[in-house]
């Protein structure tokens, strides 16, 4: 599947801010005044940013509004619901934490869960394609949940929770690996389901149906991360794990927190452009492009 | 609505002869052609005359070589299109309720003026029977040509899909599949109509039918005993010259 850049930042970005909008609901930490507004204002702009992200790759904008309205079949519609819902408690409550110094503890539950509804209805949006076999699956929400939670703890400096977090990322993400690496040879799909040839003998594509690329070819088709893969996941597992547990397990304070919470978010950047570009659609087989690798 | 009709009154859809396709791409060129002036925006090419050209289809024809275990290969032309799928996996991810699947006949259909171009749908089909147009931003699909098949402009023989219009060899049939005794079920049940892809659960409305076994000719040549090589081994001369090379 093509990475684009808009869907990373949205999916990194938003999936780290409504992970810092759990913790903070369930006040853990219960900041008060202009802490709080701090603490606040980042979640929002991680979170908001990142759904203002994600527009850029829709060919009409300006309709997006329309999005809210399937919401009894479509995971990227109830992901617009659980986001609103999650933004408006979490805003009433914020208002309460900054400006009277009341936590009225319902709301921020209300709205912890439902920021992680949120990052769970995102990752459902790729979980339940049967298209991409490396994604239907669930691991693909218990990796984003984590991410999420990870990323929201490094900020809010949670200790010895934030570690286990990370220990717990590390782990689930190396296992979404082995597991897609194997995931498209291992489903039922296969050129002679595709073509429905499979009793007449071995199939070949031999001429493709078009000289010059399409839609198809850009969007599903090119594998792009291969080449530079084991590096990459290498890349992703240092930032993602290794400087953040290093940092956190030798001092807690705000440079480790900081730098920390930097590295983390690089390398769920790289997780997710990952995540994109190993991506196996498919219709790849129609174009004799998933053979014996 | 993205919802899914339980029911459709009618499952209209093709049934496509693998084994009479010629692969000349007439239904391409026909589809391009009345797709882009009627139904919807029209079809964009980018780069069309210049030296990287590409643009949206509805109908796409690929050719696979078929290599059976005893005997020749096999070269089989393949139409790709929309199958208009019981269980459209298109339709329900929909954000916007662009995508819908007709009560009335079946046909799967784009309403352009809700489509955001987000993809998903392209992203949900297995077949890759959708493609969002690069011109216009919104998704492109077959829409069994709803503004042939019903129009009372047209004379009769012309209210079919174009590509079945077009169809030189006859391999592209239009029909009913909820009513027994059409034509495309008739021909689909004798030939042994296949589905693609059955195990994405998607129930596609489109059949297939397989190539037919090929005739083996029957060896009729009367003097083709007596050509039969005769020397396995040499002897004299070549004998006593291979055993001499091998010595060396």
């Amino acid at each position: 599947m093509r990475p684009a850049a808009s869907i990373i930042i949205f999916t990194s970005f938003s999936g780290i801010g409504f992970g810092l909008l759990f913790f903070l609901g369930f006040g853990l930490p219960a900041p008060r005044g202009f802490v709080a507004l701090i603490f606040l204002g980042i979640a929002y702009a991680l979170a908001i940013g990142g759904l203002i992200s994600s527009t850029f790759h829709l060919g009409h904008p300006e309709r997006a509004l329309k999005a809210f309205t399937q919401w009894k079949t479509s995971w990227l519609s109830r992901e617009a619901w659980l986001a609103l819902g999650a933004l408006f408690f979490m805003t009433i409550y914020g208002i309460g934490l900054v400006f009277f110094g009341v936590a009225i503890g319902l709301l921020g539950v209300l709205g912890a869960l439902l920021s992680l509804a949120t990052v769970y209805s995102t990752s459902m949006i790729y979980a339940h394609l049967k298209t991409v076999p490396r994604w239907n699956t669930p691991l693909t929400p218990t990796l984003f949940l984590v991410i999420s939670l990870t990323g929201g703890s490094i900020i809010t400096g949670l200790g010895e929770i934030t570690l286990i977090l990370l220990l717990m990322t590390g782990v689930i993400q190396v296992i979404v690996w082995i597991r897609g690496d194997r995931a498209f040879y291992g489903s039922q799909t296969k050129i002679e389901t595709a073509t429905g040839l499979g009793r007449e003998g071995e199939i070949r594509s031999f001429a493709p149906p078009h000289t010059g690329s399409n839609y198809l070819l850009r969007e599903f088709v090119y594998v792009v991360g291969r080449k530079h893969a084991s590096k990459l996941r290498l890349i992703c597992l240092v930032m993602m794990i290794g400087i953040p547990i290093a940092l956190l397990s030798t001092a807690f304070n705000f440079l480790t927190s900081l730098v920390a919470a930097f590295s983390h978010l690089a390398g769920v950047m790289v997780s997710r452009w990952l995540f994109f570009a190993q991506a196996e659609h498919v219709v790849g087989l129609y174009y004799g492009k998933r053979v014996g690798t | 609505m993205t919802e899914l009709p339980k029911k459709t009154k009618r499952k209209l859809g093709l049934v496509i002869d693998l084994d009479t396709c010629v692969g000349c791409h007439a239904c391409v060129v026909s589809c391009k052609g009345w797709n882009t002036k009627n139904y919807g925006v029209p079809l964009s090419d980018q780069d069309p005359y210049g030296s990287d050209p590409e643009g949206t289809f509805l109908n796409r024809v690929h050719t696979y070589e078929v290599q059976p275990v005893e005997g020749e290969a096999q070269l089989v032309h393949f139409p790709r299109s929309c199958l208009h799928c019981e269980d459209a996996p298109c339709v329900t991810v929909c954000p916007t309720g662009a995508s819908y699947k007709r009560v009335e006949d079946g046909i799967v259909l784009v309403n352009e003026q809700d489509c955001i171009g987000c993809g998903l749908c392209a992203w949900a089909c297995p077949y890759g029977a959708r493609e969002l147009d690069a011109a216009e931003g919104v998704m492109k699909k077959c829409t069994l040509c709803v503004d042939r098949i019903y129009n009372d402009n047209l004379p009769e023989e012309d209210r079919v899909p174009a590509c079945v219009r077009t169809c030189p060899s006859g391999a592209r049939h239009f029909g009913d599949f909820s009513d027994p005794g059409s034509e495309v079920n008739k021909i689909s049940e004798s030939r042994g109509g296949f589905d693609l892809m059955p195990e994405q659960g998607t129930k596609p409305v489109n059949k297939y039918l397989p190539p037919r076994p090929k005739d083996t000719i029957k060896e009729i040549d009367v003097l083709s005993p007596l050509l039969v090589p005769v020397a396995e081994e040499p002897k004299g001369f070549m004998d006593w010259l291979d055993k001499k090379l091998d010595g060396f």
